[in-house]
């Protein structure tokens, strides 16, 4: 490249063989879809840079012979000019364009749940042993009516006069959440719908249409519809068991996505209904909805078209006004509002939406459950918080900061193998989950890895139910928004306040 | 012999009027008659199979949204996007309509005697045999055919100047055909104009012969009138936008 002169950036990662170790099975060449192996002669030779650190290779080396670092190269430390700026810069001043990345926010901001502690009992009150008694989890999401009418039959039987709307029952407080076929791989949507049944929960589709593989697990199916309209049909609509309108997402606050042509494939263009080959673009605002009074109108007409029988969700990012935003979206309708925080992950954003556009999960469910009191609207809608919930802990705290229930996506993904490599936008994804390439997409068992998805869900819920247990609740409608189980650790008086959380010690 | 049901909609919010057609349906309906209809929203939502729904009226938001099969004819006005996200099946209105119009349509006909209003045919798409169609007599806004994915858009003029500008912001599939000659400055970033050639004028004209029945005047006139077409500058108008981490 003679018209600039930056040559090549220093390695992200070295990949280097333990040469005695290794016995040239050549499983690292057959396994690594970067290219960063190749069999030469009777010596495999290494081009790291075109590793991703997806740890595919050192998974099936038998004799732990590859060893991986990260930034072999370093650069003048300097707590400013970090090499991540430093290296942005240099990627815009060769290209003049907006940088993308896969995955979620990397910025080094403090994760507000970590300085969250959770409450046990000790002499006042006992704890409850969850292996003697019950610890409810079920959880019901949508519309709970204010207050019950009843109504005495003329044999003097009292029956129910409220006629209740449609709710989602949930065994866990776990949902899987909406990532698209398209960005992930058929096998990776049918690990999550058979894992979503297993369990009893929902998985969401995202906004790339339903493959007919998963019409069997269709009752356990949210679909969403997004500004692209991809794959939305009446049928699709009737299909799922209940319909998230995606307003908007994490990763991206403000804007719209496009999966690009190299992803749309034949099976990929049939779902989506678009040619294959072509962009898929989703537009920044849903172009019938170009207000808050517009919302309510789409609501409606997706209620319409469904008989009113099925919850209708919105899927909204974290930003500045989360409060008024999550209040306004209550008014429209909905049964379910889905906050996402701006850690949320995504196969694709642009870096600098993705590290500095937003707010925490953390403070968006508690303004919006506060919010949601204050105006008398809490029963109207279930809270569900997500992007970046890791761990059983993550769950608990953002049911005591006033969610119902949690979607994962990224820790689901993991489950399945996937090291948050952040290369989801190549295409390549060695473990099967993030790409169309078949031969890839069938190194993913669906059974295999519906297990394991289970298995994450499955060993979260008997955590939440120990933690729940050591503190004395016995059903999660006593840990809804439920603060005072929770103390801030290092947080500052502002945020406590905003939390609603009291210090450690108070 | 054709079973009609009448409903009258006089005061019948929408939701128990989008029931009452459903019914008729159910009941074997193959032309509903809505009266005095007057901003009721949704008729025709979801709607699916293979009747006539004849409203008499205004129109509400979101006409036949969904629909998948059914014919709607408006005698008046329509409002806000009518043929929202519509699979199948068609809509005539002879009136006039208001802002995204057939908005994310991706199948069946739109047809509007009168104009229209912003962001007509905004990110229409199509697939396999499926291709949207939506057809205006007399004039569109701005951001016609904003995003559009797929399908035909034909602005005819009939009443006068065509007004709309900035056509085809973002277009990157499908092809919108105006009468008569549009102006550079009209066009938005991603649309260019391209010669209507005798291949297209043939795929067009069984289209205007249809929009001319409906309506009930000559279509000669139109099939032998002068087009502009404009079709996508690319196929990715944003891939020169990104680079990767």
């Amino acid at each position: 490249m003679s018209d600039c002169n930056l040559g090549s950036m220093p390695l992200r990662y070295r990949v280097t063989i333990d040469r005695d170790q290794c016995m040239e099975c050549g499983r690292c060449v057959d396994n690594c879809s970067y290219g960063v192996f190749r069999q030469d002669g009777d010596k495999i030779l290494i081009n790291s840079r075109k590793c991703t650190a997806c740890h595919r290779c050192i998974t099936y080396c038998p004799r732990d012979a590859i060893m991986l670092a990260e930034h072999p190269c370093d650069y003048r430390s300097h707590p400013v000019w970090n090499q991540q700026v430093r290296e942005s810069i240099y990627n815009q001043a060769r290209t003049g364009k907006i940088i993308l990345a896969g995955m979620g926010s990397v910025a080094n901001l403090p994760v507000i749940f970590d300085r969250l502690m959770l409450d046990a009992c000790q002499v006042t009150t006992p704890p409850t042993d969850p292996l003697r008694e019950p610890v409810e989890l079920r959880t019901y999401l949508g519309k709970k009516p204010s207050k019950l009418d009843f109504r005495q039959k003329a044999n003097g039987d009292v029956e129910l006069a409220t006629e209740l709307t449609p709710n989602l029952m949930i065994e866990t407080p776990i949902l899987l959440g909406h990532m698209s076929y398209g960005a992930i791989s058929l096998n990776a949507h049918l690990a999550m719908a058979r894992a979503a049944q297993e369990v009893g929960t929902f998985m969401g589709t995202g906004e790339g249409g339903l493959h007919p593989g998963l019409y069997p697990y269709q009752d356990r199916v949210i679909v969403q519809v997004a500004s692209g309209r991809f794959g939305v049909n009446v049928d699709y609509l009737n299909r799922g068991a209940a319909i998230e309108l995606k307003l908007g997402q994490g990763a991206k606050p403000g804007i719209g996505g496009h999966l690009t042509g190299e992803k749309v494939s034949k099976d990929v263009s049939k779902t989506r209904m678009i040619p294959q080959g072509s962009d898929a673009i989703s537009p920044a605002p849903h172009h019938d909805i170009y207000g808050i009074e517009d919302l309510p109108q789409l609501v409606r007409s997706v209620k319409e078209a469904t008989g009113w029988k099925k919850p209708i969700f919105a899927k909204i990012a974290a930003v500045n006004n989360n409060a008024e935003n999550v209040a306004a979206v209550a008014r429209s309708g909905v049964d379910a509002i889905a906050i996402d925080g701006f850690r949320g992950g995504t196969g694709a954003a642009p870096r600098v939406f993705r590290d500095h556009v937003g707010i925490p999960i953390e403070v968006a469910i508690a303004t919006a459950d506060k919010e949601l009191r204050k105006q008398g609207l809490r029963n109207e809608v279930s809270l569900i918080a997500c992007g970046s919930i890791r761990e059983s802990a993550d769950v608990m705290k953002a049911i005591a900061l006033g969610a119902d229930a949690v979607y994962i996506a990224t820790a689901a993904l993991a489950a399945m193998g996937c090291r948050v490599c952040g290369n989801c936008y190549q295409g390549l994804c060695p473990w099967g989950i993030a790409t169309q390439r078949q031969d890839l997409v069938d190194r993913l068992n669906p059974d295999v890895a519906s297990k394991q998805v289970a298995n994450l869900i499955h060993a979260w819920t008997l955590e939440i139910t120990e933690l729940m247990g050591a503190a004395g609740i016995t059903s999660i409608e006593s840990l809804r928004g439920n603060r005072d189980r929770l103390r801030g650790y290092m947080l500052d008086a502002g945020l406590l306040d905003v939390l609603d959380v009291k210090p450690i010690g108070a | 012999m054709a079973k009609q049901i009448t409903i009258d909609a006089k005061g019948v919010d929408c939701t128990s009027l989008n029931q009452q057609i459903r019914e008729a349906l159910k009941d074997g309906a193959d032309e509903v008659v809505v009266n005095n209809v007057l901003g009721q929203r949704f008729i025709g939502d979801g709607l699916r199979g293979n009747a006539t729904i004849c409203v008499h009226g205004v129109a509400g938001g979101d006409l036949a949204m969904f629909m998948s099969g059914p014919t709607v004819v408006v005698h008046g006005n329509a409002e806000h996007a009518p043929g929202n996200t519509m699979d199948s099946g068609k809509v005539v209105i002879h009136g006039s309509a208001g802002d995204a119009v057939a908005h994310s349509m991706r199948g069946g006909k739109v047809f509007v005697r009168g104009d229209i209003g912003y962001r007509g045919g905004i990110h229409m798409k199509q697939y396999e045999t499926q291709r949207p169609i939506l057809v205006v007599g007399g004039s569109a806004q701005m951001f016609l055919g904003e995003y559009m994915a797929g399908g035909l858009l034909i602005v005819l003029g009939l009443d006068g100047v065509m007004k709309a500008r900035e056509i085809g912001s973002g277009i990157h599939g499908g092809e919108i055909v105006v009468r008569g000659d549009v102006d550079d400055t009209c066009l938005a970033a991603g649309a260019k104009k391209v010669p209507l050639t005798d291949e297209d004028r043939a795929r067009i004209v069984p289209v205007l012969r249809e929009f001319a029945e409906d309506f009930g005047f000559d279509p000669e006139p139109l099939v032998n009138a002068d087009y502009t077409r404009i079709v996508p500058a690319s196929a990715r108008p944003f891939a020169g936008k990104y680079t990767w981490e």
